[in-house]
């Protein structure tokens, strides 16, 4: 018992201090102004949201922007780009060709929940709406490849034409996979990391091809 | 021993007399981590000190009761099914390479699944097949129609929900058929082997991933290369299958025994030969119309001309 004498709680320590609440009555201001700002300021604040989150994708450092401000009107615009790029023509009567656009609508979100629902079974730590927000964001550079890949189809078919755009599309898919990576890998325990990663390698690699074999 | 005296409490009548009868025991163990605590601080009420007996006396019995049983949720419960999903990366290899390397005597479910099925392997093995066959065959075929010129490349993107039914229809029905019927079997033999649903699931899951490699060398298009790669990927894959039911089934019947294989055998080829059928293009009938068109055009250029 020799430790026990050592303690002692002494009966007069004062406790003093101010106790206030900052920023309250600021805050009341704050929601009152994006109430009354004009539509341009609410519009262009969400347009800058998103469009940060466009730069982070397309240099991507470990940063927690895209997960902490998750938003999913980024990924939408980029589906929805993409799947009215890629589908065929109503005029095309072929059974066969590429696919409609809810094939590719319901590849990228379904892809997506598949992805996200499986890492979150193998005990990663990553919301369900920022892991959607991260795999939607880092379409950006297929979209991007898809772009040029129409440009480039515009000009005369041949060996070269499809060098350039396997080209394109191996280096976009390489920067979708760097990309996601470096946001999502963080999430996960050690041990099962790339099981969490395989599923995102070949979701864009499904869409890379898809964005190869376009045929006008 | 003043500070026992400081810390007996007159409220609380169990404690107090606890204390009086055993003075000497020690309230707050400061000395080291070697002892074990008896009790745990000034105790605050009858629950704390049910807490702290079972921490004091019966630590290790209660540590080796939660590492045998397996925490089991109500299946609408997210844990549920993270239970499925218990796997490292370096397990899903092993079990990856034990369904390349069918080793005879050793059973795939026993070695390497022990107990711990997991959706993770048979699904994604599944969704990379379904892949791999789509982008396969579509490659296949522009490949061997490259020189053609009346061929217009279509990337035939309806193959791959065709693809998806019937892989996971097979993946999935198959083993519920056979699961049901070794139930079945069961009840009317003694079998020492029985196989839960989920652990033949996994079994079927992983035996397709041979034909992954296998699907993208379909590419070549020589007929003779793909029938030695179909020979091949069903050897390696049936005899995993075979070699996992074949003791479930061997106390039952012998012909009835020796059916069940026959079946799962079989149906394992109608898929592989299926879908080398449905999705491969075959290599030399497009030789023909090639070397005929060349006589047409040199006889139209002469009309003419």
């Amino acid at each position: 018992f020799a430790g026990l004498s050592d303690i002692s709680i002494s009966q007069d320590i004062p406790v003093e201090g101010e106790i206030t609440i900052p920023m309250r009555s600021r805050i009341r201001e704050f929601d009152s102004s994006t109430l009354n700002e004009s539509v341009q300021n609410t519009i262009m604040r969400d347009l800058k949201a998103v469009g940060k989150k466009f730069m982070h994708v397309l240099y991507p450092r470990k940063s927690n922007t895209l997960l902490r401000d998750w938003d999913l009107w980024g990924p939408l615009v980029l589906c929805v780009t993409l799947a009215l790029m890629l589908q065929r023509g109503s005029a095309d009567s072929e059974n066969d060709g590429g696919p409609q656009f809810a094939e590719v609508f319901v590849i990228i979100w379904f892809g997506a929940v598949t992805i996200t629902l499986n890492s979150k079974l193998l005990g990663g730590n990553i919301s369900f709406f920022q892991s959607l927000c991260v795999l939607g964001y880092c379409i950006l550079p297929l979209t991007v490849a898809l772009l040029v890949c129409r440009l480039v189809l515009l000009a005369k078919p041949g060996p070269i034409n499809f060098i350039v755009r396997l080209f394109v599309v191996i280096m976009m898919f390489a920067w979708s996979i760097v990309a996601s990576t470096a946001f999502l890998a963080d999430s996960q325990p050690p041990n099962r990391k790339a099981l969490a990663v395989y599923p995102v390698f070949l979701f864009y690699f499904v869409i890379s091809w898809m964005i190869l074999t376009f045929t006008p | 021993m003043a500070a026992v005296d400081d810390l007996q409490f007159e409220e609380f009548g169990d404690v107090a007399t606890s204390l009086a009868a055993n003075p000497d025991a020690t309230t707050i163990n400061i000395e080291g981590p070697g002892e074990t605590p008896k009790r745990l601080g000034p105790p605050r009420g009858s629950g704390r000190q049910e807490d702290d007996e079972l921490l004091g006396n019966d630590d290790s019995d209660k540590t080796e009761l939660l590492a045998g049983q397996k925490k089991s949720s109500p299946f609408w419960t997210f844990e549920y099914y993270q239970t499925f999903f218990d796997v490292d990366t370096y397990q899903v290899f092993d079990r990856i390479k034990g369904s390349l390397l069918p080793i005879p005597g050793k059973n795939f479910v026993r070695l390497y699944i022990r107990s711990n099925p997991d959706l993770y392997g048979p699904f994604w093995i599944c969704a990379t097949l379904v892949f791999a066959i789509a982008i396969s065959g579509n490659l296949s075929n522009f490949l061997i129609h490259l020189g053609e010129k009346t061929y217009h490349y279509v990337p035939e993107f309806r193959k791959v929900s065709i693809a998806a039914t019937i892989i996971y229809a097979y993946a999935w029905l198959v083993p519920f058929a056979l699961w049901g019927f070794l139930l079945w079997r069961n009840s009317k033999v003694m079998n020492i082997v029985s196989y839960s649903f989920l652990e033949i699931v996994c079994v079927y899951g992983y035996s397709l991933f041979i034909y992954i490699p296998t699907a993208i060398l379909w590419i070549i298009p020589q007929k003779a290369v793909r029938w030695i790669l179909v020979m091949m990927a069903l050897g390696i894959s049936g005899s995993v299958l075979a070699m996992t039911f074949w003791p479930a089934v061997r106390e039952d019947n012998r012909r009835v025994a020796l059916a069940t294989i026959v079946t799962i055998v079989l149906l394992h080829t109608l898929l592989s030969v299926g879908c080398l059928a449905y999705f491969f293009d075959a290599p030399e009938v497009d030789h023909l119309p090639t070397t005929a068109v060349v006589p047409n055009q040199t006889v139209v250029a002469a009309k003419s001309s």
